[in-house]
Parts: structure tokens; sequence; C-alpha cells
């Protein structure tokens, strides 16, 4: 028996660039970089004082104050991004879902930001004063939860925290369970809100971050020789999936195919990439073959490409690997050098990302890419978007715990 | 503290720090159906009382308050 096909109808998020997805993806292929100076709180303690925000979102306005207040903002952007996919899906938001809609939403430190702020009170005032809603914003599962309230999803939920792989295994993990024959529809995205003081502090600390605080929007350089660490981002990003035949029964437009998912764990560091990327390698192989294709039919990848030293040489060492000397052929882009690291968020939008270049036939760039690095030499798309009809896109995450989940995207 | 007084400041509360609309805060309101203040809402009304009123409200005192009013009254007695 032949697999179940698995489509994307709709599309909703909020990130550095812009609120919706239209001006997210006139952001991209223009070269618009997300990223700025801090402005949510004060940094002057701290070694990096720039990230990539999420701008003109109120969520009293957008939500109501006492809806708003519940929620910590990783769940706020999450139902404002759900909303414009559901909408762009053609589903009534009116209506609950139900039992054959499932939820997997990837976080990577979920509540960040209310935990935070309960610990504080905590300490300033004691444990009479704690917010009595700080567990159910803290918790990673709460945008998964909320969402699914707030949209009545009654099938299987799952949340994901394998750190900046989250929403490209919770993308993978629901083309499973469609294809699988679970449900026929799966709300699947990812979300984080954790640029907060403690967060820039303890990955400074790390020396993961780049200190370029006087460029901020040229700060994230993927794949240049100058690169020095990535930069924190923001926002959620949700994906409508579902079985090409629910698509097709209710008449909804298709985007692309999620035709092809690897997961794979380096268990090498709980930091640093394996020398030469190998468990990246063979996530790619697995998604490949998933996907039914070979090396010779990938057109583009989005790397996961985060602008670190170590990342960036290792997941171009490979990419070779996997493709060999096809490696210089395929265009590669890295469009976290306009959005910044958006953590468990990034896999979910650089899945969009995917299915718009495949269905817009343009490919974003990598900006700040001045200053080619030796151990770097393929092509990045450097700076300039490029028009080019392709069929098949993949998708790199990989995230701290050596966790690699890769995406692979066909046309038709 | 006249009942009424401790009307406007419970309303004020409400309004200001929950973010329900004002209009819906009359003393006849249902806490759970009418202001949608469910069991976690409900601690964190009674934490704004006690910084408001500078008070303390055990668990049991709130086994009957399923009003506006009559969490009125109750604040009011212990003034």
């Amino acid at each position: 028996m032949s697999k179940r096909r698995v489509v994307i109808t709709g599309l909703g998020t909020i990130n550095p660039i812009a609120n919706n997805v239209s001006d997210t993806w006139n952001g991209l292929i223009n070269g618009q970089s997300g990223i700025g100076s801090i402005t949510s709180f004060d940094t002057s303690d701290l070694p990096v004082s720039f990230a990539g925000e999420v701008k003109n979102f109120d969520a009293n306005e957008y939500m109501g104050k006492q809806q708003a207040r519940k929620l910590d903002k990783s769940s706020q952007l999450s139902i404002f991004a759900t909303e414009e996919a559901l909408k762009d899906a053609n589903l009534n938001t009116e209506e609950r879902l139900g039992p054959n809609v499932g939820i997997v939403f990837g976080t990577g430190i979920g509540g960040i930001g209310s935990t935070e702020q309960a610990v504080r009170t905590f300490d300033e005032r004691g444990a009479s004063r704690i917010n009595p809603l700080a567990i159910t914003q803290l918790m990673p599962n709460s945008s998964t939860g909320q969402v699914a309230i707030k949209y009545g999803i009654e099938g299987p939920s799952l949340t994901i925290t394998t750190a900046c792989a989250a929403s490209a295994n919770a993308v993978g993990e629901a083309k499973n369970m469609i294809q699988n024959g679970i449900v026929d529809m799966v709300i699947a995205g990812g979300t984080e809100s954790g640029t907060t003081a403690m967060t820039i502090g303890a990955f400074a600390q790390i020396r993961a971050l780049s200190t370029n605080n006087e460029n901020p929007k040229e700060a994230c350089k993927p794949f240049d020789k100058d690169r020095d660490g990535f930069v924190m981002g923001e926002g959620s990003t949700v994906l409508v999936m579902e079985s090409e035949e629910s698509a097709i029964n209710r008449g909804a437009e298709i985007y692309g195919y999620v035709a092809g998912y690897g997961a794979t764990t380096d268990a090498f560091h709980i930091t640093a990439p394996a020398e030469g990327g190998k468990g990246a390698v063979v996530a790619m192989r697995k998604a490949i073959a998933d996907a039914g294709l070979t090396i010779d039919e990938v057109d583009y990848i989005n790397a996961h490409g985060t602008s670190t030293p170590a990342n960036d040489k290792n997941e171009t060492a490979a990419i070779k690997t996997v493709f060999g000397e096809r490696a210089y052929e395929i265009d590669i882009s890295s469009t976290k050098s306009m959005t910044g690291h958006l953590l468990g968020g990034g896999g979910a939008f650089e899945a969009m990302v995917s299915v718009l270049t495949l269905k817009n036939g343009v490919i974003p760039p990598t900006i700040n890419l001045n200053n080619p690095d030796e151990e770097c030499d393929l092509k990045y798309t450097p700076n300039n978007a490029i028009k080019k009809e392709l069929s098949t896109a993949m998708s790199n995450s990989f995230g701290f715990g050596g966790h690699n989940g890769v995406l692979v995207f066909k046309k038709n | 503290m006249e009942v009424n007084e401790v009307f406007d400041k419970v309303k004020n509360l409400f309004v200001d720090e929950l973010g329900i609309e004002a209009e819906k805060v009359t003393m006849e309101a249902k806490l759970e159906e009418d202001l949608d203040i469910d069991s976690l809402g409900i601690v964190e009304v009674v934490m704004a009382f006690e910084d408001e009123f500078e008070i303390e409200i055990d668990d049991e005192e709130l086994t009957d308050v399923g009003t506006v009013g009559q969490a009125v009254n109750l604040l009011h007695s212990k003034l």
C-alpha cells in the first residue's frame, strides 16, 4: 500500500520580519533584516544588546487583556500565527476542529519569561505572592494546550522540545501522524519568546551569540568568514498539514508537499555538533530517502546556518558528505541571516520558507555574506534573491542536545 | 469603609488588574459565568484583594463566594 501524501494548506507566522506570511515573504526576498537593538528590556548589564524581536504586537489589543495576561508571550504568538494559518487554509476558526485534527508544536524553552517573573516574585515577596497562573504559563506544552483549547483541537497532541530542532521535528512527526492515518489533519508549528535578559546573558556566557552590538542588522552572517555567533530571535510559525485526499475533498489550495523527514541524534556533545556533522549527514540521507528522492533530485537547501563558527563549518561539511560533488551545484541559503535564530520556532519558519520558495520560484538570500570562508565554499545565495524554478527543497534544523531534524518538501 | 466604596475598589481591581470589561462588573455578576474567572483566576482575585485591602483571606471563607456582591460583603466584613 502506498503511503498517504501530506500537503500544506495553510501558513501563519509572526516573526522579527513581519506579522503575516505575505509581508514576511516579501521581506525575505528583499533581504530585509528583522534584527535590531532590544527594546523590551534594559540591556545595559548584558554583553549583547540586540535580537530579532517581534514588532507591533500588542497582546492586550489582539486578544483582550483578560486573556492576554493568562498567557506567556510564546503562547500569545502561537495563537496569533495559528489564526492566520487556519484562515489561510480556509478553515472556520469559530468551529471546533474536533477529534480528527491533531496538534504538534515545538519550542526550545517554553515560557521562560514567565518562569523568570515567577522566580523574581518568589524572591521578592515569597511563595504566597507567586502568580497562580505561573505554572500554566511556563510549562513548555502551554502553547500546544492553549491553541488546542482555542480551536477545539481534540486529536492527539505533542509538544517537542529538541531545542533548535523542535519545530522541524514537530512538522516531521505531524507528517508521520497523517501519513500513518492516525488523523487527517495536524496543526504543526513552533514558537519561541526567549529574548529575556537572563537567556541573552546565559547564551552569551557560552559564547554562542554574536556580540556585534554596533551593527545589529549585519551581525548574523551565516557562512561568512567573520561570523561570530547566532542572534536570538522570537516568533511563531504554524502550518496546516493534511492528507492530500483531505485537502482535495474540501477543495483547499495546496502550497506543497511535506515529503520526507529524517531525525537523528549526535550522542556526542550537549552543544557542539559532531565533527563533520555526522548526525546531520544521516538525518539528511534519511529525509531524502523518506521522500523517495535521490541526492541528484534535491534542488534547494534551507540551511540551519546559524552564523556560529561551528555550525556553519560542520553543516557545510555534512552537505558535502551527503551530496558529494553535487553539493557545489545546489542552491543553499540561511534565512536566519534575516530573522535571527528563532530557536524552537525556527524549524517551522524554515519549513514555511521552503514551501514558499518552491511555490514562488524565488530563493531568498543569505544576507551579510561578504567574506567567503574557505571552509564554507558552497552556493549560499549571498545577499540577493535568485529567481529559479525548483521542484524540491530540504530544510535542516539542529539543536543543542545533538538533535537533528531534516525535512524534504516537494512542489508537486 | 462603606459597602459601595469596597465595591468601587473591587471593580477597579477587576478592570485594571484582570482586564475585565467595566460594564460587566456589577454586584450581581457571577464570577465564573459572567466574568470568566475560573479556579485559577479566583486565586489571583484573592491575592489582589489581600494586597489592596491588606487583609488575609482563608480558602474556607471563599466557599460561599460566587458573585461580586458576595465578595464585596466578605471584604466589608473583614475591614
